[in-house]
C-alpha cells in the first residue's frame, strides 16, 4: 500500500491538472462501498485516490472519518459530516440541513482502518504548506517511534522546503532506521551514522536498541544474544540472584525469619513447638533448632541453608541477554553507544568547567569587596551579606518604578552601588573607625549591624521572595550542543566579574587610590608619615569594598530570589573565599573563587543527588587546607604579613 | 587551699549563693510544692537558660580570659544534646516496641526487637537500619560517656589543627564557624544517621519515669543544671585563677610575648579550646531533655553568634558577667519574640516587638561594643570600687 501510495504521488506530481477536475464528494462516490463499510483490505485504493486528488478538503475529512463522523444519507447514498445534530457539505464545509429525522447509516471505520487513516494522515500533515503543521507532524513521529513512519516520512523529505525540518526530518528517518530498518545491514549502516550525534533521543534509540533482560538458566541458552555473564556476589548480589532463581522457579524459596516465627506460631502444641517450650524461642538460634525439627517431620517445607544457596547459585548460570536478536545489530549499536559516551563526557566535563567558571565569578564578586576590607583594614564585615542583600533589593525597588527591565538594570546597577558605598561609608564613620585596634569586637558590632539589617528588610520586604527579573535579551542561553550550555546571564555574570576584576586591579595599581591603599596596607603608620591620611583611606575602601557588594547583589539577584536572608547564604562562601585565596590579594581572590567554585561543581559532579553533603565536604577541605596554608594561596610577603 | 581560693574570688562565693538561694525558692513556688506560682513550663525555661549560663560561662573563658572567639561552640553544645538524645529516644522507643511485641505468640527475638525499633526511629527518613553511630545507645552510661568524650575529642582535633598552624584572631573565628555549619550542614541529610532535619524528638519523656509528672521532672533537671552550673563556674574560676589564669590571660593580651617566655601557647589554648568544648556538651546534654526536641538547626551557625552576643552584653573576662548576659538576653529576647512586649503606637505605625526586637537586639549589640566594653558586669566594677 505504502508503495502504491508513493507512485500515486509522484503521479499527482507530474500531472496535477488532471486531479483538480474532481471534487470530494465524487471520489467516494465512486468508492461508496468502501466508505460506508471500511475493511483495512479494501480501504486502500479509496486513500490512493483521495491522496492522488490532492483536495484540500480530504484532510479534514480523513480526521471527521477517522473521529467517527462520517455518516451516509440513506436517502440518496449521499456522505455527510455529521456534528452537533447538524450535516455539514464534505465539500464545501457548510451546514446542509439537520441530521434529526434523516436516515442516516454511520461510516464507522475499525481500529485497522483508523491507523491506515492515521497513516496517510501523517503524509499529508509532513507534506502540509503550513509550516507550523509539518513542525507538529514531526514531533509527533519523534514523540512516538513506529516502524510504520518511516516510509510516509521518507517520502516527505525531498519535498521539503524549509532546511531546518529538512534536517530534523533526515535525523529523524536516521533514528527510524536505526530501528526499524527492513534489513539487518541498513539497520547497522544507519546505527553507524548515528554514532556522531550527541542528542538524547539517539541515545535513547541507541539504549533502547541494547534494552537487555536478565535471565538465569542451567547451560546458556543456544541463540540468545548474550549481553553480559554475571557472576553472583561480584556483578550482581547474591540474594538479588537467588531471588532471580526462585523465581524463575528454579529453586525453592528462602524461608526468612517472618517465615519461620510464622511457621512456628502455626505449630504450637501444648505451649511447645516441635518439643521445645515456647518461652524459650526468643533467639534466632532456637527458632532455627525447632523449626528443623518440625521440617524433619515434615510439616513444614525444609530450611534452605546458606551451603543450599551458594549450591544453587553455583549450579546456575546468570547473564543478560539483549531483547534483539541480531548480534551484529547489538554490537553496531554497542560501539557507536561508546563513541557517543566518550564524546558526551568530554562535553560533559566542559560543562562542568564552564559551570565552575560561572560559579567562581559569583563568588568572586561576592568576595572580592569583602577581601578589599579586609586586607586593607584588618577588618572582617559581617555585614558584607546584608549588603548584598541591599544591592539586590535595590534592583527589586527600581524594577517597581522603571517598568522596562533592561533600562531598569542599566539604573540599578551604578544605584545598588551608591547604596552601598554609602551605607559602607556610614558604617565605617559611625562604628568601625572606634574599633580598629580590637578586630574581634568589629567582627560582632558588624554581626550586630548584620541582624539588623536583615530584620529590617523583613520588616519592610516580607518574608516571601521577590522577583528581580532579568530582561529579555538575557533569556535562554548558548548551547554548543545537546550537553553543553550557559544560560546567557551566567555570561553576563561572568563578564561583569571580569569587568570589574580588571577595573580594580586597575585603581589598585594604576591610581593615586590605589597606591595609596596599598600603602596603607602595607604599613599604615610609614603610610600616614609619607602624608597619607589613612582615615580617608579606610573610609574610602570600605565604600569600595561595600559598592561592589552591592553591584554582585543585583547580579546574584537576576538569577536567586531577593530574600531577606540572601546574604546569609554567601557570607560563609565569601569568608572562604577570601581566607583561602589569601588576605589583600585581588588574586588571590580570583584563585579562591576558582578553587572553591571548581571544588563545589566537582564534588556535585561526584555526588549530584547530595548538595548539603557537597558543601560539608568543601568545607572540611577548607580546613584541612588552611592548615597547609594559612595564609591563602596568595600570601602578602615582609612585614606586612606579620601579625 | 579552698579557703584560701574563695577568699582570693569573692564572687564565687557570692554566685554560689545566689544561685542556690535562686534554685530554693525557684522549687519553692514550683508546681511540686503545691504553691504553683511558677509554672512548670516556666520552670523548663529557667533550667534551660541555667544551661544556656553554662555554656556562657565556657564561652567567656574561651574567649574573654583566652582571646579566641569562637564562633562554633553551640556544636559541642548540640553534639550533647544528640548524645544523650539517642538513649532517651533508643530507650523510649524500646519500651514502647517491646509493649507492642508482648502481643505476640512468641517472644521476641533481639533482632525482631531493634529491627522494630529501627524502623520506628528511622522511618521518619525512609530507613530501618540503626547507623553506625547509635551502636551505643542502648546504654546510657556509654551514651553520657560519649555527651564528654565526642565534643572533647572533636575540639582536640580542631584546635590541635588550628593552633598548630598559628590559625589566629578573625581567621580562627570564621573557621570554628565554618567547623559548626559543616556539622549543622552534614546533620540536615537525612543519610546522616540522626534522622536529618526531623532531629530527635520526645526527649521530655524519661524512660523509667513514665509514672512521675512533668512537674517533678521538671524541677530535678532544673536542679542538675543548678548544680551543672555550679560547678562549671567553681571550677573555671579555679581555672582562671592562680598561675595558669596569669598564663591564658597572657595569651590573650600578647600571644607572642608569652610564647616568648617559654610556654607553651599551643597547648594552654588547646586545653581550654577542649575543655570548654566538653562543658558545653554536657550543658546541651541538660538542656535538650529540657527543650524536648533537638535538630540542626539548633547548631547553625547563627546560635554561636548569638552565644557570643550574650557573653560580650554581659561582660567579658568576668565569669558572672557571662551568667548575667546569658540570663538576660535570652529571657528577654523570649519575653520580646512570645509577644510578652506591649506593642508601641506611634500613630502612623506600630511597633511589633516580635519584628522589631531583632533590630533592636543588633543596634543595642553595636552600642554596647561601642559604648560599654565590659558590658553589663562592668557596672559591678563602679559598686564595688566607689566604696573603697
Amino acid at each position: 500500500m505504502l508503495r502504491k501510495l508513493l507512485m500515486a504521488l509522484a503521479l499527482c506530481c507530474a500531472m496535477p491538472a488532471l486531479a483538480t477536475a474532481q471534487t470530494l464528494q465524487s471520489i467516494l462516490q465512486t468508492h461508496s462501498e468502501e466508505v460506508a463499510k471500511p475493511g483495512r483490505r479494501t480501504v486502500g485504493v479509496l486513500l490512493d485516490d483521495l491522496v492522488a486528488s490532492e483536495l484540500p478538503q480530504a484532510v479534514p475529512f480523513l480526521e471527521a472519518w477517522r473521529d467517527r463522523e462520517i455518516v451516509l444519507r440513506e436517502d440518496d447514498g449521499l456522505f455527510f459530516r455529521q456534528r452537533d445534530g447538524d450535516l455539514f457539505d464534505l465539500d464545501t464545509g457548510e451546514v446542509v440541513g439537520a441530521s434529526d429525522g434523516v436516515a442516516l447509516a454511520e461510516a464507522r471505520p475499525n481500529g485497522g482502518v483508523r491507523r491506515a487513516i492515521g497513516d496517510v494522515l501523517v503524509q499529508f500533515q509532513l507534506s502540509d504548506p503550513d509550516i507550523t503543521k509539518r513542525q507538529a507532524a514531526v514531533d509527533a513521529i519523534a514523540r512516538s517511534m513506529d516502524a510504520s513512519q518511516l516510509a510516509p516520512l521518507a517520502a516527505s523529505v525531498a519535498g521539503e522546503p524549509d532546511p531546518t525540518l529538512r534536517a530534523t526530518k533526515e535525523r529523524l528517518i536516521g533514528l527510524l532506521q536505526a530501528s526499524f530498518a527492513p534489513t539487518a545491514d541498513a539497520r547497522i549502516q544507519a546505527i553507524a551514522d548515528l554514532g556522531s550525534d550527541l542528542s538524547v533521543d539517539t541515545r535513547a534509540v541507541l539504549s533502547k536498541i541494547l534494552a537487555t533482560e536478565p535471565g538465569v538458566a542451567v547451560t546458556l541458552p543456544e541463540g540468545a544474544n548474550i549481553a553480559a555473564i554475571l557472576t553472583p556476589g561480584v556483578d550482581l548480589g547474591t540474594d538479588e540472584a537467588y531471588a532471580q532463581l526462585v523465581k524463575a522457579s528454579l529453586a525453592p524459596p528462602v524461608t526468612s525469619a517472618a517465615d519461620v516465627r510464622r511457621a512456628l506460631e502455626a505449630n504450637i502444641v501444648d505451649g511447645t513447638v516441635g518439643g521445645l517450650p515456647v518461652a524459650t524461642m526468643d533467639t534466632q538460634e532456637a527458632r532455627a533448632a525447632a523449626y528443623q525439627v518440625l521440617a524433619e517431620a515434615g510439616t513444614v517445607p525444609p530450611l534452605v541453608t546458606p551451603d543450599d544457596q551458594a549450591a544453587a547459585l553455583n549450579a546456575h548460570v546468570f547473564y543478560l541477554s539483549y531483547s534483539e536478536p541480531d548480534v551484529a545489530i547489538t554490537d553496531a549499536a554497542r560501539a557507536s553507544l561508546d563513541a557517543i559516551e566518550t564524546k558526551v563526557a568530554l562535553s560533559q566535563a566542559a560543562d562542568l568547567g564552564l559551570d565552575a567558571l560561572s560559579l567562581a565569578s559569583i563568588y568572586f564578586l561576592a568576595a572580592i569587596g569583602l577581601a578589599i576590607t579586609f586586607g586593607v583594614m584588618g577588618v572582617i564585615n559581617m555585614a558584607h551579606g546584608e549588603f548584598i542583600m541591599m544591592g539586590a533589593y535595590t534592583g527589586y525597588v527600581v524594577q517597581l518604578f522603571v517598568p522596562d527591565y533592561t533600562v531598569s538594570i542599566i539604573i540599578a546597577l551604578p544605584l545598588a552601588f551608591a547604596v552601598t558605598f554609602g551605607a559602607g561609608v556610614a558604617m565605617e564613620r559611625l562604628v568601625i573607625r572606634h574599633l580598629y585596634h580590637r578586630p574581634l569586637e568589629t567582627l560582632l558590632a558588624t554581626f550586630g549591624i548584620s541582624i539588623a539589617l536583615q530584620q529590617l528588610a523583613k520588616n519592610i520586604f516580607g518574608t516571601q521572595a521577590r522577583p528581580l527579573t532579568s530582561p529579555s535579551w538575557l533569556d535562554g542561553a548558548l548551547v554548543f550542543n545537546d550537553v553543553i550550555a550557559i544560560s546567557y546571564i551566567r555570561i553576563a555574570i561572568f563578564v561583569l566579574a571580569l569587568i570589574f576584576l580588571a577595573l580594580i586591579v586597575y585603581v589598585l595599581r594604576r591610581t593615586r587610590l590605589g597606591l595609596e591603599v596599598r600603602a596603607v596596607t602595607q604599613n599604615p603608620g610609614m603610610a600616614s608619615s609619607m602624608g597619607i591620611n589613612p582615615d580617608r583611606i579606610n573610609m574610602m575602601t570600605f565604600g569600595l569594598g561595600s559598592g561592589i557588594a552591592g553591584i554582585a547583589g543585583v547580579a546574584i539577584g537576576l538569577f536567586a530570589q531577593v530574600t531577606s536572608e540572601m546574604g546569609q547564604a554567601y557570607i560563609v562562601q565569601s569568608f572562604m573565599t577570601v581566607v583561602v585565596g589569601g588576605v589583600g590579594s585581588v588574586f588571590g581572590t580570583l584563585a579562591g573563587a576558582g578553587l572553591i567554585g571548581g571544588l563545589q561543581k566537582g564534588i556535585e559532579w561526584l555526588n549530584p543527588s547530595n548538595t548539603l553533603a557537597a558543601q560539608t565536604y568543601m568545607i572540611l577541605f577548607i580546613i584541612l587546607f588552611i592548615q597547609f596554608r594559612p595564609k591563602g594561596i596568595v600570601a602578602l610577603k615582609g612585614r606586612s604579613s606579620a601579625d | 587551699m579552698g579557703k584560701s581560693f574563695l577568699s582570693q574570688n569573692p564572687s564565687v562565693l557570692w554566685f554560689l549563693i545566689g544561685l542556690s538561694v535562686f534554685t530554693l525558692v525557684v522549687t519553692l513556688l514550683s508546681e511540686v510544692t503545691g504553691i504553683a506560682f511558677i509554672s512548670t513550663s516556666f520552670v523548663k525555661t529557667l533550667g534551660k537558660t541555667l544551661c544556656l549560663c553554662l555554656i556562657a560561662v565556657a564561652m567567656d573563658v574561651v574567649w574573654g580570659y583566652c582571646g579566641i572567639l569562637s564562633l562554633g561552640h553551640f556544636a559541642f553544645f548540640g553534639i550533647g544534646g544528640y548524645a544523650i538524645g539517642m538513649w532517651l529516644m533508643y530507650a523510649r522507643t524500646e519500651i514502647i516496641v517491646l509493649e507492642s511485641l508482648a502481643g505476640q505468640v512468641l517472644p521476641p527475638t533481639p533482632q525482631e526487637v531493634s529491627d522494630a525499633i529501627g524502623t520506628q526511629i528511622f522511618g521518619v527518613v525512609g530507613s530501618s537500619e540503626f547507623p553506625l553511630i547509635w551502636a551505643f545507645a542502648d546504654s546510657l552510661a556509654l551514651q553520657l560517656l560519649m555527651v564528654v568524650l565526642v565534643p572533647g575529642a572533636l575540639a582536640l582535633v580542631f584546635g590541635w589543627l588550628a593552633f598548630r598552624s598559628r590559625v589566629t584572631g578573625v581567621y580562627l573565628s570564621i573557621l570554628t564557624q565554618a567547623m559548626t555549619l559543616a556539622l549543622a550542614l552534614y546533620l540536615f541529610q537525612n543519610d546522616s544517621g540522626l534522622r536529618g532535619n526531623n532531629g530527635l524528638s520526645g526527649l521530655q519523656n524519661i524512660p523509667g519515669f513514665e509514672d512521675t509528672s512533668q512537674a517533678t521532672i521538671s524541677i530535678i533537671f532544673f536542679w542538675a543544671s543548678a548544680l551543672a552550673l555550679g560547678l562549671g563556674y567553681v571550677f573555671f574560676a579555679w581555672v582562671v585563677s592562680g598561675k595558669m589564669g596569669s598564663v591564658i590571660k597572657g595569651i590573650r593580651d600578647n600571644e607572642a610575648r608569652v610564647r616568648f617566655l617559654g610556654y607553651h601557647v599551643e597547648s594552654y589554648k588547646l586545653f581550654i579550646f577542649t575543655i570548654t568544648a566538653v562543658v558545653s556538651g554536657i550543658a546541651g546534654a541538660l538542656y535538650y531533655p529540657q527543650a524536648g526536641i533537638i535538630n540542626p538547626g539548633e547548631i547553625a551557625p547563627i546560635a554561636s553568634i548569638y552565644l557570643a552576643v550574650w557573653v560580650a552584653i554581659g561582660g567579658r573576662g568576668r565569669l558572672y558577667g557571662a551568667v548575667i548576659g546569658a540570663a538576660f538576653v535570652s529571657l528577654l529576647s523570649s519575653w520580646f519574640t512570645g509577644g510578652g512586649a506591649p506593642d508601641v503606637p506611634l500613630g502612623f505605625y506600630t511597633i511589633k516587638w516580635t519584628d522589631w526586637w531583632l533590630v533592636l537586639l543588633g543596634l543595642s549589640f553595636v552600642a554596647v561594643t561601642l559604648f560599654f566594653p565590659k558590658g553589663i558586669g562592668g557596672l559591678f566594677d563602679k559598686l564595688v570600687r566607689k566604696p573603697s
